[in-house]
């Protein structure tokens, strides 16, 4: 699997509330959530955002609340992966069960400028930032979560498995 | 065989993983799968839950005794869709069998009600659809907070998948100053490893300061422990456990503590006699620093209550500086009771009548303001002190508003002089 997108930069410790305001939790619509994505953090996030961009952000990425509506939102933005320096663990454990890409890589988010084309090879980790010439590596994802993140997330995959056994 | 296992002992937090993952032992990094003893979702967690509940193709619910569904966040029910949500999780709970749906009357903030209904014992494994989940660990339990996807899988199969976490040992040494409180221990402590200084840990309280703690202000701290990033916050049960559950439970309990040998990533030393009344700075929680480095800064708005200090204990702090003192002019002073059994308590010791006669309202339960969801939104410009635990942009309503945390006692007496103050400026 491969991505290709701008990458939009974000700072240290971007909480949940920034990804995805409370004040729009009155429902759980992926797509009425994604007119809100990022909207304290950058109010014009949504408007300038194509399908397939990356997020590059710092650490502690998805902070604060459990609300699985921040990656779901993400995802729903047309995100195709997100790469941070480090992630809050519910957000992290959220963005694999809603089938959503994640890479810690402090070496991308040391270099990576907001605006440069990036190219994310999930399988292995490897990140090539196409406007600088320049290649990253990320801890890959494991086979198991390649393919809950394939399935669209921890229940569709689920489901593949309970099909195909019976 | 013993003699080898005491080798290196276990924290609290792997003895409860362990046990629930019918294992002898767990080492810090170990993959388990663990049972849980109670499964929670709010209306704003619980709907996204439920719909993958369905989407699983799961039929019933592992045990509608261990679920526990609470509107809270945006009830009584704020706007039509807010409604639905309810709606949503009403249906869900008449379905299953599910006794524990806290319908209006019944319902209190999530993390003050269920320890308050006696369904937390020591040694429990606890995972709910929020993340101050964690304040459960104050009364000897292991809890953490999920994503919907997990609380759907755990309804489902009444199990979870979990990495045992490192823990970070915080020892209290000495005695509270007047006015300082659970609280202020924790966003001292917050203030000191910063917001994901315990990123993936657990965070254990112990020491002198902390065995002389109520069970309530245990409740404050492991609340909190999340913005620190933590996994789980936990304390050792002990007598004032029994008896705040004496009443409140049948259930038989063991109480298990960590042992004395248990391996831990860092240990903190603090004392207690040295930390002064806390007040975080807009926009993290980490931004913590004395009351009266930050005396003087001028405020529109005063929230007492939540999931942090939404208890008779912080509301009977807030009332002995409210009592026959008047709310500064300008000022709205919002006190919310987090528990039915709360606000019955307050309205019997007379506080409702002291809150009211200071200029403050009182509102039934909810998390209302906390998230800038109603009962409380900032406008553009507009500044907040707050007993909550986020003061994150755009928290509690404009995302150009500014939220203070602190304490009941800060709070209450900024209230009094219109701007963030030390409790002993107003007494």
């Amino acid at each position: 699997m491969k991505a290709v997108g701008r990458a939009w930069r974000f700072g240290d410790n971007i909480d949940t509330d920034a990804i995805i305001p409370a004040r729009y939790l009155n429902t759980s619509d992926p797509q009425e959530l994604a007119a809100h994505c990022m909207e304290d953090a950058d109010p014009d996030f949504v408007k300038k955002v194509s399908k397939g961009d990356i997020i590059v952000a710092g650490a502690n990425f998805g902070c604060g609340s459990s609300r699985e509506h921040a990656p779901i939102c993400i995802k729903a933005a047309g995100i195709s992966c997100v790469i941070a320096r480090s992630f809050a663990r519910i957000f992290f454990r959220n963005s694999i069960n809603i089938g959503l890409p994640i890479f810690e890589c402090p070496e991308a988010v040391d270099d990576v400028e907001d605006g440069d084309k990036l190219e994310v090879h999930m399988g292995e980790g490897r990140i090539v930032n196409l406007t600088k010439g320049r290649e990253y590596s990320a801890q890959p994802l494991s086979e198991e979560i390649q393919q809950i993140i394939a399935d669209g997330g921890l229940v569709g995959h689920i489901r593949k498995r309970v099909q195909a056994g019976a | 065989m013993i003699a080898r296992d005491r080798v290196v002992g276990m924290t609290l937090t792997e003895k409860i993983l362990a046990r629930h993952a019918g294992r002898d032992r767990v080492r810090p990094g170990d993959f388990v799968v663990a049972k849980v003893d109670l499964v929670l979702g709010n209306d704003i967690t619980a709907p996204v839950a439920i719909k993958e509940f369905e989407r699983m193709g799961a039929e019933r619910v592992f045990d509608p005794d261990k679920i526990a569904l609470v509107p809270d966040h945006f009830t009584p029910n704020k706007d039509i869709k807010s409604a639905e949500q309810v709606q949503l999780m009403r249906n869900f709970a008449r379905k299953h069998g599910i006794m524990h749906f806290f319908e209006l009357g019944e319902m209190g903030i999530e993390h003050c009600l269920l320890p308050e209904k006696g369904m937390i014992v020591p040694g429990d494994l606890v995972v709910g659809a929020d993340s101050h989940t964690c304040t459960y660990g104050a009364l000897g339990a292991f809890s953490t907070g999920v994503g919907s996807t997990d609380m759907a899988a755990a309804m489902a199969t009444g199990e979870l998948w979990f990495r045992v976490p490192e823990t970070i040992k915080f020892v209290f040494n000495g005695r509270l100053g007047r006015w300082v409180g659970g609280k202020d221990l924790i966003l001292y402590t917050i203030g000191k490893i910063g917001v994901d200084g315990a990123r993936y840990k657990a965070m254990e309280f112990v020491g002198e300061a902390i065995s002389s703690l109520s069970v309530e202000g245990r409740l404050t701290m492991a609340n909190m422990a999340i913005e620190a990033g933590a996994k789980n916050g936990i304390f050792m049960p002990d007598e004032k456990v029994v008896e705040y559950l004496r009443g409140r439970t049948t259930r038989s309990y063991e109480m298990l503590t960590s042992d004395e040998d248990a391996d831990y990533s860092q240990v903190f030393e603090f004392d207690a006699g040295d930390i002064e009344p806390q007040v975080a700075l807009p926009h993290l929680p980490e931004n913590s620093r004395p009351v009266k480095e930050v005396a003087g800064v001028p405020i529109d708005q005063v929230v007492i209550g939540s999931c942090t200090n939404g208890r008779i204990e912080d509301l009977r702090v807030a009332a002995d500086i409210l009592r026959g003192k008047r709310v500064a002019r300008g000022i709205r002073c919002i006190v919310i009771p987090g528990t039915q059994a709360v606000y019955l308590q307050a309205v019997r010791e007379g506080l409702v009548e002291t809150f009211i006669e200071a200029g403050a309202v009182v509102s039934t339960p909810t998390c209302g303001p906390c998230l800038g969801g109603h009962m409380g939104v900032l406008a553009a410009g507009e500044r907040a002190i707050a007993t909550t635990n986020r003061n994150f942009v755009g928290r509690m309503g404009h995302p150009k508003s500014e939220v203070y945390l602190s304490g009941p006692a800060v709070a209450a007496a900024s209230a009094v002089a219109g701007e963030i103050v030390s409790p002993e400026e107003v007494l």
